[in-house]
């Protein structure tokens, strides 16, 4: 009996917290669907259709503004964003994991501050830089210029993880008959794949997220991506669409954050390791 | 099978010499132990023949042709790691087959090899599993199927049985030294357990501060011991070291024996022993004592270990003295200064 009281006070508290977090997305999937005249109605549940549901606002979204190019946009950078980030920061991480000494010890920590000096600081300076690579109002200004960011919080993050891994299998490998090149691939790689798992996770929702870099060095509207483009164009003047605007972050947020909760332990353990031995 | 030689082997960290010029030469197919503290340059002189560490001066040589400067993929030697480092993503049959894969060997082949080795090593029932699934003694058969299996002409041991349960360790000492003698592979077995090193190898060679002391057999060491550390390091307890001014005399602890039971012309030394401490140990018996007379006289009293090979209790007790005896025969002498094995007092060594 008591532990039957136990129990469903923890399931009632689960289901608590998972109303909890989950009502936003709820209100925004539910806003989507909702009749403009229903929506301004200050009498009516947020909750519920009273007049029934409605797509019109979906239609919009994708055939009356740039949303499907933004979207586009936006996965083209973050496909090659994390390319990028991965191509560099494993075998960045593999090499400083390996290096041994004072330099190998705090490498991993100067490597996560240049992630902490914040990007309104940076954007001035990279402007610059953009403005003379010709890459202004181009999706290539931000496919440059956000690894800045990915790549060294990656590298750190992947330094717990390939710190974690026993040097002596590497080592066992070469005498195997492996190469270190095949050594890593073949031995070292295979045990840090959560940890690139959660990389390309992070460095595809940082691109996605950033804000001021996509505003700054991009103003014609065919080239913005999904954090500028949307509230410039579902935003005019002090008109809100609103159910517009739910749809075009929900349908981006639901799958990220799908992707994160899959993920989750795999970010926390590589947070562990990477802080346990920066 | 192959003979391993070092030439004026040197490595050193920095300024730190690890070590400091070390001349072995294996017979082929020996086990050559390689026996020292921690710390004292075996883990380098291992990795250095296995290519992981490249030597800062001197020369390795399998059958007279030097390995220096060749990659270890290329060099036929195997390795047996202290954790096994077993690779955790792979079952048990593609870890022993990695080295095969790594190194071309033709698949037809590969299948004969690994049931070669999974026979000898009787881990065919294993096959399918993660290592992490694996005892430590099953990991161990693992780490020496995944060594064995690609031929090599030199095995490396690093404390290959140090990570094992201590119930389990002495049978696989026995297993290790079957599958030698089964296989007549010239191997490396670096340990700091003098246990393993005598009970396994053909020859011991003990190993302290980057240099070897002494290279012999098990019985040689512990018979003969070269120098002072040596007399120090072979056997539990260690040899009774005693300062007898001009020279250091060295005795086993089942060599000082009560002085009734030996005849006056054999004595080399008659000590008055004050009995401090008794250990029973099943078999034995160790006594700890404080030398009251019989040596020259210095500021603290020398202690001794004596060992009673019996399990009735000793005929004395704590607080008792007793006159205990070391045999010429019995007896080693040390020069007080270098260290070095004497023939005895005022004499040089031979």
């Amino acid at each position: 009996m008591h532990r039957n009281v136990r129990k469903s006070g923890f399931y009632f508290a689960v289901v608590g917290l998972v109303l909890f977090s989950i009502l936003p997305i709820l209100y925004a999937v539910i806003t989507v669907f909702k009749k403009q005249s229903e929506l301004f109605d200050a009498g009516a549940n947020p909750f519920i259709y009273e007049r029934g549901p409605t797509i019109e606002h979906l239609l919009f979204l994708f055939t009356d503004t740039k949303y499907p190019l933004f979207l586009w946009n936006s996965l083209v950078i973050g496909v090659c964003v994390v390319a990028i980030t991965v191509l560099l920061a494993v075998p960045a991480a593999y090499a400083l994991a390996r290096l041994t000494g004072r330099w190998g010890e705090s490498s991993g920590m100067a490597i996560f501050l240049v992630y902490l000096v914040p990007p309104s600081l940076l954007f001035l300076p990279l402007f610059r830089i953009v403005v003379d690579l010709n890459l202004t109002n181009t999706i290539w200004s931000l496919v440059l210029v956000l690894p800045t960011a990915t790549v060294p919080f990656c590298t750190w993050l992947l330094l717990g993880f390939f710190r974690s891994v026993p040097r002596e299998l590497d080592e066992a490998a070469l005498i195997d008959g492996c190469s270190r090149f095949q050594a890593f691939r073949k031995v070292v790689l295979p045990q840090a794949l959560p940890g690139i798992g959660a990389c390309v996770v992070f460095a595809f929702s940082l691109s996605l997220a950033n804000y001021i870099y996509s505003v700054t060095f991009i103003s014609e509207s065919a080239s913005r991506n999904l954090s500028a483009g949307v509230p410039m164009e579902l935003i005019r003047g002090d008109v809100y669409f609103w159910p517009s605007l739910m749809a075009a972050t929900a349908i981006v947020a639901i799958p990220l954050g799908i992707a994160y909760g899959l993920l989750f332990d795999y970010l926390v353990r590589g947070f562990q390791s990477a802080e346990a031995k920066a | 099978m192959a003979i391993l030689e070092t030439r004026a082997l040197e490595k050193h960290f920095g300024r730190i010499p690890a070590v400091n010029g070390i001349d072995l030469t294996s017979e082929d197919g020996e086990l050559l132990a390689i026996l020292g503290p921690s710390g004292s340059g075996k883990s380098t002189l291992m990795r250095m023949v296995a290519g992981l560490e490249e030597p800062s001066s001197g020369d390795i040589l399998v059958d007279n042709e030097s390995i220096v400067g060749v990659p270890p993929k290329r060099r036929n030697v195997a390795m047996v790691f202290q954790n096994f480092a077993l690779y955790p993503h792979m079952s048990v049959r593609e870890n022993i087959r990695f080295p095969l894969v790594a190194r071309k060997v033709p698949e037809a082949e590969q299948q004969q090899k690994i049931d070669w080795v999974t026979g000898i090593l009787e881990i065919e029932n294993l096959l399918e599993r993660r290592p992490t699934r694996l005892s430590g003694g099953q990991m161990q058969r693992v780490a020496l199927a995944r060594a064995l299996v690609r031929d090599p002409e030199l095995f490396v041991f690093d404390e290959p049985l140090s990570s094992l349960d201590a119930q389990i360790r002495s049978q696989a000492r026995g297993e290790l030294r079957e599958l030698h003698d089964r296989t007549r592979i010239t191997t490396l077995y670096v340990t700091h357990d003098q246990l393993e090193a005598l009970g396994l190898a053909d020859r011991v060679a003990v190993i302290h501060e980057g240099r070897i002391h002494q290279l012999g057999t098990p019985r040689e060491l512990y018979e003969n011991p070269g120098n002072l550390f040596v007399a120090g390091f072979i056997g539990d307890p260690p040899m009774n070291l005693i300062d007898l001014g001009d020279t250091i005399l060295g005795a086993r602890p089942e060599h000082l024996l009560e002085a009734d039971s030996v005849s006056q012309e054999e004595i080399a030394v008659d000590l008055d022993v004050e009995i401090e401490h008794l250990e029973f140990l099943g078999a034995e018996w160790l006594i700890y004592g404080a030398v009251r007379g019989g040596v020259p006289e210095g500021d603290r009293a020398p202690r001794v270990i004596g060992r009673l090979r019996q399990a009735e209790p000793p005929g004395f007790g704590t607080g008792e003295r007793r006159r205990f005896v070391i045999r010429q025969s019995n007896a080693r002498y040390f020069d007080p200064q270098s260290g070095e094995r004497t023939n005895g007092p005022g004499v040089a060594a031979a």
